[in-house]
């Protein structure tokens, strides 16, 4: 018996099996980047200093109950209002600092029954046990915003010259942080200090009473 | 008389495709490494609430804790808002050492930075909520990021 070459297997097909697995995985692949708000919880303080006593007027208290309602300041609330009331507070600029300053970039109706300065300006919520959670982040993130709202006005102000074509000058700055988190911008990084020192982020949360 | 005769005109040579099965195995690697299959599979309803103030979050330094009610497969842990952690139902006092376990698995340097991503379910009591984060501040891992949707401002 003569001994036939073996014939060449014909790798035509390859390329469509191939594309079939590559679809597949290009269909299942989801490249998630996860997003939510960042927040520091406070550290457990158990020295026994008295606490600073706050003023009344500088405390803006807002409670959610059970029935996820809200209380704002002693009134009763909207959530669409929340982000309105709490700019109003933090920029009202009634009074001065620790340092004796007045806000003199704070554009709000220096009510003097209202705070004194952003610096002291503190939020401070309270939420029921059985309150919901979708509730409670949407009330986070209206208070957030407030604070988004406010350092993006004074980024506005202050560096729109360096960023002519962006519409939100602090998200610019923030993002092209981000873009350099291997070489350091110490410029850019002392502008966004100055912003958020001008509206620091005082948002304190008390516990849900236990009952 | 030219030696360099023209064979017949306008008949193109065939391109070769040879190198296409080369090309397109490149791509399905490429998509086979940067597939990532779900890491822990839920065992509660995951339903997030949606939020348009939020930050990226870096994968690095975050561990993720679930929070949510036991899904249809699950019915015989009840009803009640569970706590998930990897692959297991934990009870709050089990939240700190697992999260501090999570933390020192991390590579040195990111370990001051270490963030916790609470993936909580949008119709959980918000008193489940401040139970882990109470025992979070126990365990002094302070930096906290409620995952959510991003929607449109």
């Amino acid at each position: 018996m003569a001994k036939r070459a073996a014939p060449e297997v014909n790798a035509g097909s390859m390329a469509d099996i191939a594309f079939l697995l590559l679809i597949f995985f290009l269909v299942t692949t989801t490249i998630e980047k996860d997003k939510g708000l960042l927040r520091s919880l406070p550290p457990i303080d158990d020295s026994e200093v008295e606490p600073p006593i706050i003023k009344q007027k500088n405390l803006f208290t807002v409670l959610i109950n059970r029935n996820n309602q809200l209380l704002v300041e002693e009134d009763q609330m909207e959530l669409k209002n929340l982000r309105q009331a709490a700019i109003e507070f933090l920029d009202n600029g009634g009074g001065t600092n620790a340092e004796g300053q007045s806000c003199d970039y704070c554009k709000g109706k220096r009510d003097p029954s209202s705070s004194d300065h952003p610096d002291k300006a503190i939020i401070s919520m309270k939420h029921d046990r059985e309150t919901s959670y979708e509730q409670y982040m949407d009330v986070q993130n209206e208070l957030v915003a407030a604070y988004n709202h406010l350092r993006e006005r004074e980024a506005n102000r202050l560096f729109k010259r360096y960023y002519p074509d962006a519409d939100n000058v602090y998200k610019a700055m923030l993002e092209e942080k981000e873009k350099n988190q291997f070489s350091k911008d110490t410029v850019l990084n002392g502008r966004i200090d100055q912003i958020k020192k001008m509206y620091p982020m005082k948002l304190s949360e008390a516990e849900p009473d236990k009952n | 008389m030219s030696k360099f005769k023209k064979g017949k005109q306008g008949d193109l040579p065939a391109i070769s495709t040879a190198s296409l099965p080369d090309i397109v195995f490149m791509l399905l690697f490429f998509f086979m490494v940067a597939t990532v299959m779900r890491d822990s599979t839920l065992m509660i309803d995951n339903i997030l609430p949606s939020a348009d103030q939020v930050e990226k979050l870096k994968k690095d330094r975050t561990a993720f804790i679930y929070a949510g009610k036991p899904s249809a497969q699950y019915k015989q842990f009840g009803e009640e808002p569970r706590i998930q952690f990897n692959d297991a139902f934990i009870s709050v006092e089990e939240v700190k050492p697992s999260v501090l376990a999570a933390q020192a698995e991390l590579i040195e340097e990111l370990q001051p930075k270490f963030v916790v991503g609470l993936k909580i379910d949008k119709d959980t009591h918000a008193g489940l909520v401040s139970d882990i984060k109470q025992e979070l501040r126990k365990a002094n891992t302070l930096k906290v990021m409620y995952i959510a949707n991003a929607r449109a401002e």
